[in-house]
């Protein structure tokens, strides 16, 4: 039988993918992904894919059914309606189907069509780790991991050797000896680790705009890092006049009307660095998002000198994004740029809109670091 | 080929059983598939050697998802063609297996005397396979994207065809169009020097457009509105010799389908009313009682909102041969109009089991409707029309009067509820356009969907295409150019 269903199947993966590229900036600013893991399938609804036929409008179409019910009874909910509003006008058709896909699978398409390079970890410390693989074989072991053909070839030879093999009554009796079972090896694999610092202002000039901003740049941060490290960890920072390390719920749910120090997030991530993620260990990746308003010209200088003595030589990068919207715009995003702009792990970007994710997650990781 | 000696020994058994029933049949191939297979062999609708298409790939993705999650089990797919090609699942358990085995009998006994499968290829097998070497031969000589985009616009109109056609041949001719003929006027004998004077050009240049617009307009009124489009298309369009040969590849392969979808109900209900009937007389042993009745009671449910063919076939087939087994039938029954008369009436004729035989022979879904479906049935078995509330965005029970649910369930089934389409005109606006009518019914097109398939039918024809149908219920008539879209009202 004939069954190259797989050949279908690619090439089905394909169109998808190309159509998803051709559209990526939708789906990146589609908040409903949020909260998905890598494996996790995702629905995205994806244009002009299934073939066009001449049919009738689904939810102005009666039926028959089956079954117990007064008139007037609610059997089934109607389906949205779908783009187009029956209206027809000089649009080209535009028909839409849903197509599953998991969350790793969009953020390689991603990281294609952003041509992000691959990280490259640090630098290969020797951290490794051990793991158990069965391709060995022993004398002794259990039962369950006999391995029949090894063992029978043994009971064969012994039967030769000693000429109790007889060809035209093939028996073969192994014994204790001729037993060999399958067995562990310990392979040591290279390792890797990182951690992610997710820092955020959430004083009074934050508004919710700005946040969903965040929510879906960090979210993708986390989600094209976790595509390329096995071991992450995430640590969320928030800020206003104070700082303290919070949990993910509440990192996107908190806001003061205090005013802004944004040193003291870097202190408390410093700290955290040093009590927790030995930087010879792991890979340290410092994320900040802030309006770029600072409260004074003094605080930035002392962010400078944090940013440039302590994180920037211990972590693989250290990203600022300025989220503005309309009416604000800070100065720290300019102070930032004069100061430490020599450094190639420090980058900037800013990100006023939903749509502008998109080429802020090129500019933190076109460098591959 | 996978076939266990213990499934055999069952297979012999029923087979036995099917026939002294009365059922007749091909021979049949069993297999017995892993799911994985059997999601494989499904999404190419039953054949394990076809073209190759990514609409294969994104329906075996689709069921194998759905299997995954446990949404679904594909139990039996059986293929219409001599032998029988049937697959079962492996891992079934024994009752299971006899149970899809005798429906599977009496699915084959459908596929040989039904009327409407008459003129399906039986060797069918074999030819999906010619054609997907046909398709290969093209995508090595064109390449695969080519022709996939092609086949892509063949399949937006693969089921404008005509189920109801009697003629109907899978071998497309391709005839030559009368347009290429010459033209020839008669001259009247001359010498060279006196030709321009005893045929002057004028007269022979308006003699000439005269025969051509004779021609036009014979042509013109031999032009009988038609549903077979793509028989036209094939005939009329101006293609290139492979995409003639895919569009006849699509067509035939709807042809052969198409029966299928126009019995489903008859079908289902036939391999239902059988296996039930051979299980429970014949073939049960008291220890399987209960998965039986589980397995049954699963492929018969309902829910809510939709028509599960199996239970509704097989009712009807039940009813049908208690009808005929009591004489419930004839002009002096239906002239009855005492109801409990009529409820108690037994003649004793004993026909019912002739009857049923008889009814799976003639009938479709739509004339098995239309002349079984009564309204006591319908009392018995509580059916409804629904209809979308727009208000609410819900769909509600609206109805529960016989003539309503009879005339709903007719509608939906006609043209397997796709619209009617017919080609109206190959020379619209007496320019070489297209013109499709949309035979109204009660339910509109979806706009989007339409736009796009005239797109298509656009790359077929090259040439702008028209439909004539109703939008928001008016009269209109929708245009695609080539470039862009047009909708203008008509009176």
């Amino acid at each position: 039988m004939v069954l190259s269903i797989e050949q279908d199947l690619n090439r089905f993966k394909k169109i998808v993918k190309n159509k998803i590229r051709k559209d990526l900036n939708r789906y990146i600013s589609h908040s409903e992904l949020i909260g998905k893991k890598g494996k996790q399938l995702v629905r995205i609804p994806v244009n002009e894919i299934d073939i066009p036929d001449f049919r009738y409008d689904r939810n102005k179409q009666k039926g028959v059914g089956q079954g117990e019910g007064e008139i007037g009874e609610p059997i089934g909910v109607g389906e949205p309606e779908e783009g187009g509003n029956g209206k027809a006008g000089d649009r080209p058709g535009e028909h839409i189907l849903e197509v599953e896909i998991t969350l790793e699978e969009l953020a390689s398409i991603l990281s294609e069509e952003l041509e992000l390079p691959r990280i490259v970890p640090k630098s290969e410390k020797g951290l490794t780790a051990e793991k158990a693989k069965y391709t060995g074989i022993n004398k002794i072991g259990p039962e369950s991991l006999k391995h029949f053909k090894r063992t029978y070839k043994q009971a064969l030879r012994r039967h030769i050797l000693t000429g109790s093999y007889d060809p035209n009554n093939p028996l073969i009796v192994p014994i204790q000896e001729d037993k060999r079972y399958r067995t562990f090896k310990l392979k040591l694999n290279p390792f890797s680790q990182a951690v992610i610092f997710l820092m955020m202002d959430i004083s009074g000039s934050i508004g919710e705009n700005e946040k969903e901003i965040v929510r879906l740049e960090t979210f993708w941060i986390d989600t094209w890092l976790r595509a390329n490290y096995k071991g992450i960890k995430t640590r969320y920072i928030v800020h206003e006049a104070i700082a303290k390390e919070v949990s993910r719920e509440t990192f996107f749910s908190l806001s003061t009307s205090g005013g802004t120090l944004i040193s003291t997030a870097y202190e408390l991530c410093y700290d955290i660095i040093m009590r927790e993620h030995n930087p010879l260990d792991w890979n340290i990746y410092v994320f900040h998002f802030s309006d770029g308003d600072n409260w004074s010209r003094e605080d930035t200088s002392k962010c400078i000198r944090i940013l440039s003595d302590n994180l920037l030589p211990i972590s693989n990068l250290v990203g600022y994004g300025q989220v503005e919207s309309s009416q604000s715009g800070g100065r720290f995003f300019d102070e930032l740029k004069e100061e430490v702009i020599s450094r190639d792990n420090f980058l900037l970007s800013r990100i006023n809109s939903k749509e502008a994710v998109l080429d802020s997650l090129k500019e933190f990781f076109g460098k591959g670091k | 080929m996978r076939f266990p000696t213990e499934l055999k020994k069952i297979k012999y058994e029923l087979e036995k059983h099917a026939q002294n029933m009365g059922l007749d049949f091909f021979p049949v191939v069993f297999e017995v598939v892993e799911f994985d297979e059997m999601n494989a062999i499904a999404s190419r609708g039953g054949f394990p050697t076809r073209y190759p298409h990514w609409r294969f790939g994104m329906e075996y993705e689709r069921l194998s998802k759905s299997y995954a999650y446990g949404l679904h089990k594909i139990y039996e797919m059986v293929i219409n063609n001599d032998p029988c090609y049937a697959y079962l699942l492996e891992g079934n358990n024994i009752v299971d297996q006899k149970i899809v085995i005798a429906h599977v009998y009496a699915h084959c006994d459908f596929f040989k005397n039904n009327f409407w499968f008459q003129k399906t290829n039986r060797k069918m097998m074999d030819e999906m396979a010619n054609h997907a070497s046909r398709i290969w031969k093209f995508i090595e000589k064109y390449g695969y994207e080519k022709v996939e985009n092609f086949i892509d616009t063949c399949l937006s109109i693969e089921n404008l065809i005509d189920v109801h056609s009697v003629n109907f041949s899978s071998r497309t001719q391709v005839s030559e169009s009368d347009a290429d003929a010459r033209i020839k006027v008669d001259r009247l004998r001359s010498k060279d020097y006196m030709e321009s004077f005893i045929n002057p050009p004028e007269f022979i240049a308006g003699m000439r457009k005269k025969k051509e617009d004779e021609l036009a307009k014979k042509k013109e009124m031999r032009f009988a509105p038609q549903k077979d489009i793509l028989q036209f298309l094939i005939e009329n369009a101006r293609l290139q010799k492979w995409e003639q040969d895919i569009l006849s590849v699509i067509r035939e392969e709807s042809y052969y389908f198409a029966p299928q979808g126009q019995t489903k109900i008859m079908n289902e209900g036939w391999a239902s009313y059988w296996h039930s009937k051979i299980m429970t007389s014949k073939a049960l042993n008291d220890a399987e009682i209960i998965d039986y009745a589980d397995h049954h009671s699963g492929t018969l449910g309902v829910r809510p909102g939709s028509i599960n063919p199996y239970k509704l076939g097989l009712e009807l087939f039940r009813a049908i041969e208690d009808r005929w087994n009591k004489g419930k039938f004839g002009t002096e029954y239906m002239e009855c109009e005492d109801y409990e008369e009529k409820r108690k009436w037994d003649k004793k004729t004993g026909l019912g089991m002739e009857k049923i035989f008889e009814v799976r022979k003639t009938h479709n879904d739509i004339t098995f409707i239309d002349d079984f479906l009564t309204p006591e049935f319908c009392l018995e078995h509580k059916l409804f029309v629904y209809s979308y509330n727009n208000d609410k965005n819900v769909y509600e029970i609206s109805d529960r009067e016989f003539r309503n649910i009879k005339s709903q369930l007719l509608l939906s089934l006609t043209n397997f509820g796709k619209p009617v389409i017919l080609v109206d005109s190959s020379n619209y606006k007496n320019r070489g356009e297209l013109l499709l009518t949309h035979t109204f019914s009660g339910a509109e097109l979806n706009a989007v969907y339409a736009k796009s398939t005239l797109e298509n039918i656009y790359k077929i024809w090259q040439k702008p295409v028209n439909i004539h149908t109703r939008i928001n219920d008016i009269k209109v008539i929708m245009t695609f150019d080539g470039e862009k879209h047009e909708t203008s009202t008509v009176q």
